[in-house]
């Protein structure tokens, strides 16, 4: 059964529609990747599936259950959100931030299982030396990397990313989605990432979907999706996709004019 | 393994950390007031001051003479609760702020709740129009206008969509309103009446009383227990609406219950005391600077900063030009600015 799925949601900002029939479902186990240029409403479907914002039409269905009907902390428990921002300077330290992800099970003190689900979720990230830091005094992919680390505590089953990797460097960029495509495979979790890295993408997630102008533009395996028609078309580029790698690869031959987005 | 025991040992030490600075400020707070309760024309050392209050407090088991226990139970003690509680109360106040809009700059004074009661007050004072008459009629309209500001930040960040930074804007838009109408109301004002207002603005505690106190108190006693209790719900808050939401608080409604929750605070002192800035501006940043964010023990450790300084400062007002008596408002900024201005660096360099 999927894990999320998502009906015909459609979203609009007064009279701004952003969103159109947007429909797709991830599995348990699964890894989507969200791609397109900016603006085409990447970020505004995954705060529409977090019910940061409420779609106009359709329905998000988790586990079976629409989140409609689901009090706040319920979606907590079976949903985890990463936000594109690396995260305020606070004055917590990174072992209280991700701590703050248990916050849906807490009620007030902390116990030892917390502490150690905390513990292992810093190691999964490479964060283990960073704990006691404060999270204003971090870089900012090691920011990135403990709003991750909170989303891991938090248990859910589906985890939504917003452009995780946008700023680490390779090293980490490649560490985060194996730790993401190594948990989905491990424990079940389904993963939806926003990302503008195709080739990131194409190596790490079992499926894409490319979003154009607020529309489903194609939905597959990243040999389905990652064509040269689809980037002339969505990005409006050309460019070449090589297929003799474990993944397809795309290089860019000639970038677009800039013009403006319809 | 190793590195994890002493991830866990660093949390304990910290929590430690957090536990001896909470004990050492209470202990320092009790001996603060015995000192404090000592201050004043007529001469009695700490003990006897203690004798004094311990006689009130069991009148068989402690004697102390007549006159002191008046000295001290009808002129002295309530003054100097009233300023702890004060002081608590606006720091705890100016804290929720700074947490829930992720403001450093954010406090009663800066979002305009300060500036509207000084125009309530001047307007009672200057055009003797009030809604409650007689005694009350300044702090009254202090607090009404006070209120009256929360609810229209709340109005136009409702209407604006609820955002930090909207609420921010909102609060710095009222507060220069309120200031002008009250530069209008001192022009137009008698010379005498002027003189009032901007005795007002200085803000001090020498109008405490002991029903005063039991109001702030009270107001106290009924707000705190409850923001401690949903300190998890303001942790996520000062992380980000997004990621408070994607946690599971109920984040707009949350917003507008704390904002609620620490304009009210701010109110009920205020309307008693003018204007005492400061306070909640700098006792949550010297709290975060020693033993972080965590608001589990942030309001707790935060109210007590707040509770030493504005305390300290009405000590420093009423003994330094003896036996006249500075406003604390003054002192509090004299004292309290340099040693922010000293942790602040301190912090730096390490």
């Amino acid at each position: 059964m999927a894990r999320l799925s998502v009906e015909d949601l459609s979203f609009a900002y007064r009279d701004r529609q952003v969103l159109r029939g947007i429909t797709f479902s991830v599995d348990a186990g699964e890894v989507l990747g969200l791609v397109g240029p900016n603006g085409c409403g990447k970020t505004t479907l995954i705060r529409c599936i977090d019910g940061m914002l409420t779609p106009r039409s359709g329905r998000v269905v988790l586990d079976g259950r629409e989140t409609r009907g689901m009090h706040r902390r319920e979606v907590a428990q079976a949903m985890a959100y990463v936000p594109q921002s690396a995260g305020n300077q606070t004055a917590a330290t990174v072992f209280e931030t991700v701590l703050m992800g248990r916050r849906p099970y807490l009620n007030w003190t902390v116990s030892k299982t917390d502490e150690e689900k905390v513990i292992a979720a810093l190691d999964a990230l490479d964060l283990g030396g960073l704990a006691l830091r404060r999270v204003g005094e971090l870089s900012g992919g090691e920011r990135q990397r403990v709003m991750i680390a909170r989303a891991l505590v938090q248990e859910t089953g589906v985890i939504l990313l917003d452009e995780p990797t946008s700023n680490l460097d390779l090293c980490h960029q490649m560490g985060v989605m194996e730790v993401l495509r190594g948990l989905a495979e491990r424990t079940g979790l389904a993963v939806v990432i926003a990302i503008h890295d195709l080739n990131l993408a194409a190596a790490y997630c079992h499926r894409l979907m490319a979003l154009k102008a607020g529309s489903v533009y194609s939905y597959g395996t990243p040999e389905e999706v990652l064509t040269e028609e689809m980037l002339r078309s969505v990005y409006g580029i050309e460019a070449v996709v090589k297929r003799d790698l474990a993944a397809p690869y795309v290089v860019p031959v000639r970038g677009a004019r800039l013009q403006k987005e319809v | 393994m190793e590195q994890n025991v002493t991830i866990q040992e660093g949390y304990a030490r910290l929590k430690k950390t957090r536990a001896l600075f909470i004990g050492g400020l209470l202990i320092a707070l009790v001996i603060l007031i015995g000192v404090a309760v000592t201050l004043g024309s007529a001469d009695y050392t700490m003990a006897e001051s203690y004798i004094a209050i311990l006689a009130g407090l069991f009148p068989g088991r402690f004697t102390a003479p007549e006159m002191a226990e008046i000295i001290v139970w009808d002129y002295r003690l309530h003054r100097v609760l009233f300023a702890v509680c004060a002081g608590f109360g606006l720091a705890v106040a100016g804290s929720i702020m700074q947490g829930i809009l992720r403001n450093p700059l954010a406090s009663p004074f800066t979002l305009g709740i300060a500036s509207a009661a000084t125009t309530g007050a001047s307007i009672a004072i200057v055009l003797g129009a009030g809604v409650v008459g007689g005694e009350y009629l300044v702090i009254g309209n202090a607090f009404l206008f006070a209120l009256l500001a929360a609810l229209a930040i709340y109005g136009m960040a409702r209407y604006r969509g609820i955002g930090s930074e909207t609420m921010v804007l909102a609060g710095i838009a009222i507060m220069y309103l309120f200031s002008a109408v009250t530069s209008l109301l001192q022009y137009v004002g008698s010379a005498e009446q002027l003189r009032a207002v901007v005795f007002w603005t200085f803000g001090s505690v020498d109008k405490s009383t002991w029903p005063k106190l039991a109001i702030v108190s009270l107001v106290l006693a009924c707000t705190i227990p409850y923001l401690l209790y949903r300190a998890w719900d303001l942790n996520a808050l000062a992380e980000g609406d997004e990621v408070a939401a994607s946690l599971g608080v109920p984040v707009e409604r949350s917003m507008i219950l704390f904002m609620m929750i620490a304009s009210l605070i701010t109110a009920v002192i205020i309307c008693f005391t003018g204007t005492i800035g400061f306070i909640g501006l700098v006792a949550p940043h010297i709290t975060r600077m020693v033993i972080g964010g965590d608001f589990r023990t942030l309001i707790p450790a935060s109210g007590l900063v707040g509770a030493l300084l504005l305390l300290g400062a009405d000590s420093i007002a009423r003994s330094i030009l003896a036996p006249q008596v500075l406003p604390v408002g003054i002192v509090t900024a004299f004292l309290g600015v340099p040693f922010f201005i000293y942790l602040f660096m301190h912090r730096r360099n390490a």
